[in-house]
């Protein structure tokens, strides 16, 4: 089978609040830097995936009000298709046209500004209009649920959720593209706020604005590029809804692993350098490493950039993930851990981690 | 360009909407508020009891028994505290149930009772709503038994 690989990446910084910028402007700087790192121009790109989230746009047909900030009509026009989602879903449908050979390479880009909206309100959005949406549960209410009831397992005490966001912060003091880079100590984190009890204000994501992109190349097109990362296996997998599956599991990331992993030849997942790993709160960081049996892998090791605890653009946070993989293979990351060879790249979406995306990677 | 102030365009999304509660949700909710019980669906192949009803099984893909019923009681899977969405001062007790004989859970408020002390697993009971667009699950909201 022919294979693929990331052959430029690029990212905004990410703020609470890009007034300046246009959501089209962001998708833009986000295309722009993924070009230039891949060293190519738009008449190279095949075609073009955006990836963004009509609700948080604020208007229908969000991919449209991007298309001509990324390329689309450049040359002869680009077909372009759309996902809304997590980004690293949305590559996931970028990767499947570049592998289907009917296009070279493919320009994916992700955007969401948090600040134009009301996530409280957006998210209360995904909830039954019938049945449940009048109760006002959102985003966080929701994953205060989940969290309650990982509570009761052990290893997800206050101390080790404390500590799970420390060392996020920790790392994301160090990206120069995080949002919140102020570090926290473990004894600041068991002070902060409750905000949806057991969560406090430490443990959640801050919620961003920005976009981020990512070059996809074919075999032949890769072979001549600067420094391909390749794409190992990719796994992707949905739970019930949220009053449908046992919360203190995270079934659908096991199965997503699993599937990465028999592509990639990956027999368990701490055999792998580094993971970027896409928590919103502190708790789902000790919940999907438990899930993909993490435990006693190097800190430095567990997603260097700080994720979602640092910056947390909605749409672009799973795209940022792999982005920041292949980065840590190509020798390049913030916070580089030497000599990484192979890496795990996770996305989420949906209330309290529903469906789940997993990319291995390897240099 | 010379400086300007980013301008922002603030505006309003409010679209009306109606959504169908389907048949087998609407017969859930009449039932609730008049006959004061939940009637949940079945799978005859998996038997999964799913509240509030399921037409069909999502994963046999078959048409579910029908008036199968569940609680009114149940306990406490977990719970939070939190402001409705929308309305940051305000604070609600949310709350994730499942109702005795049901394989899922609902959502719902919990009311009178603090988070001081509450227990998964803890007896709640529904207080039934008047009419069936009213509140939720024809529910205003459960209280601890």
């Amino acid at each position: 089978m022919s294979r693929a690989a990331i052959v430029g990446v690029g990212q905004t910084r990410f703020e609470a609040a890009r007034p300046a910028e246009t959501f089209a402007d962001l998708a833009h700087e986000a295309a722009a830097a993924a070009l230039a790192d891949a060293g190519l121009s738009m008449a190279d790109i095949g075609n073009i995936v955006t990836v963004s989230n009509d609700f948080l746009d604020g208007r229908t047909i969000s991919s449209m009000a991007v298309g001509d900030a990324v390329g689309a009509a450049s040359g002869q026009g680009k077909n372009v298709s759309t996902v809304e989602g997590d980004g690293a879903f949305g590559a996931v449908y970028g990767l499947s046209r570049t592998l289907s050979g009917s296009y070279g390479s493919t320009l994916v880009v992700a955007h969401s500004k948090a600040s134009e909206g009301d996530y409280s309100l957006l998210t209360n959005a995904c909830f039954d209009p019938v049945t449940e949406r009048s109760l006002g549960l959102d985003w966080v209410s929701a994953a205060a649920l989940q969290a309650r009831v990982c509570a009761e397992r052990p290893g997800f005490g206050e101390r080790e959720t404390a500590a799970a966001a420390s060392r996020a912060r920790r790392h994301g003091a160090s990206n120069p593209k995080a949002q919140v880079r102020e570090p926290l100590s473990v004894e600041q984190a068991l002070a902060s706020p409750y905000i949806a009890p057991p969560l406090r204000a430490a443990h959640a994501a801050p919620l961003s604005d920005g976009a981020a992109a990512i070059v996809l190349a074919g075999e032949d097109l890769a072979r001549r590029s600067r420094k391909p990362v390749w794409v190992a296996g990719v796994g992707l997998s949905a739970d019930g809804r949220l009053t449908d599956r046992d919360l203190g599991k995270a079934e659908a990331l096991s199965r997503a692993a699993a599937q990465a992993f028999a592509s990639a030849g990956v027999k368990k997942a701490s055999e792998l350098d580094v993971f970027e790993l896409h928590s919103t709160f502190a708790y789902q960081d000790l919940l999907w490493s438990a899930e993909l049996g993490l435990g006693g892998v190097e800190e430095r090791r567990l997603t260097p950039s700080g994720g979602c605890l640092c910056a947390f653009a909605a749409v672009p946070a799973g795209l940022v993930r792999i982005l920041e993989a292949a980065l840590q293979l190509r020798g390049e990351a913030a916070n580089q851990v030497p000599g990484a060879r192979r890496a795990l790249a996770h996305g989420a979406q949906g209330l309290a981690g529903q469906a789940h995306c997993v990319w291995v990677l390897e240099t | 360009m010379p400086e300007v102030e980013p301008l922002v365009h603030a505006g309003r999304i409010a679209v009306p909407y109606k959504w169908s509660a389907g048949l087998v949700v609407s017969r859930f909710l009449k039932a609730a508020v008049e006959e004061k019980r939940f009637l949940a669906s079945r799978c005859p192949a998996c038997r999964k009891v799913s509240v509030p009803p399921l037409r069909a099984c999502g994963k046999c893909l078959v048409d579910n028994e029908l008036e199968v019923p569940v609680g009114p009681e149940g306990c406490l899977v977990s719970f939070t505290e939190a402001p409705p969405a929308g309305k940051p001062a305000e604070r609600r007790v949310f709350a994730l149930i499942k109702l005795d004989g049901a394989d899922t859970a609902v959502l719902h408020r919990l009311e009178g009772a603090s988070l001081e002390g509450l227990e998964p697993g803890a007896r709640v009971e529904p207080v039934f709503a008047e009419r069936p667009d009213e509140a939720p699950l024809g529910v205003r909201h459960f209280r601890l038994r």
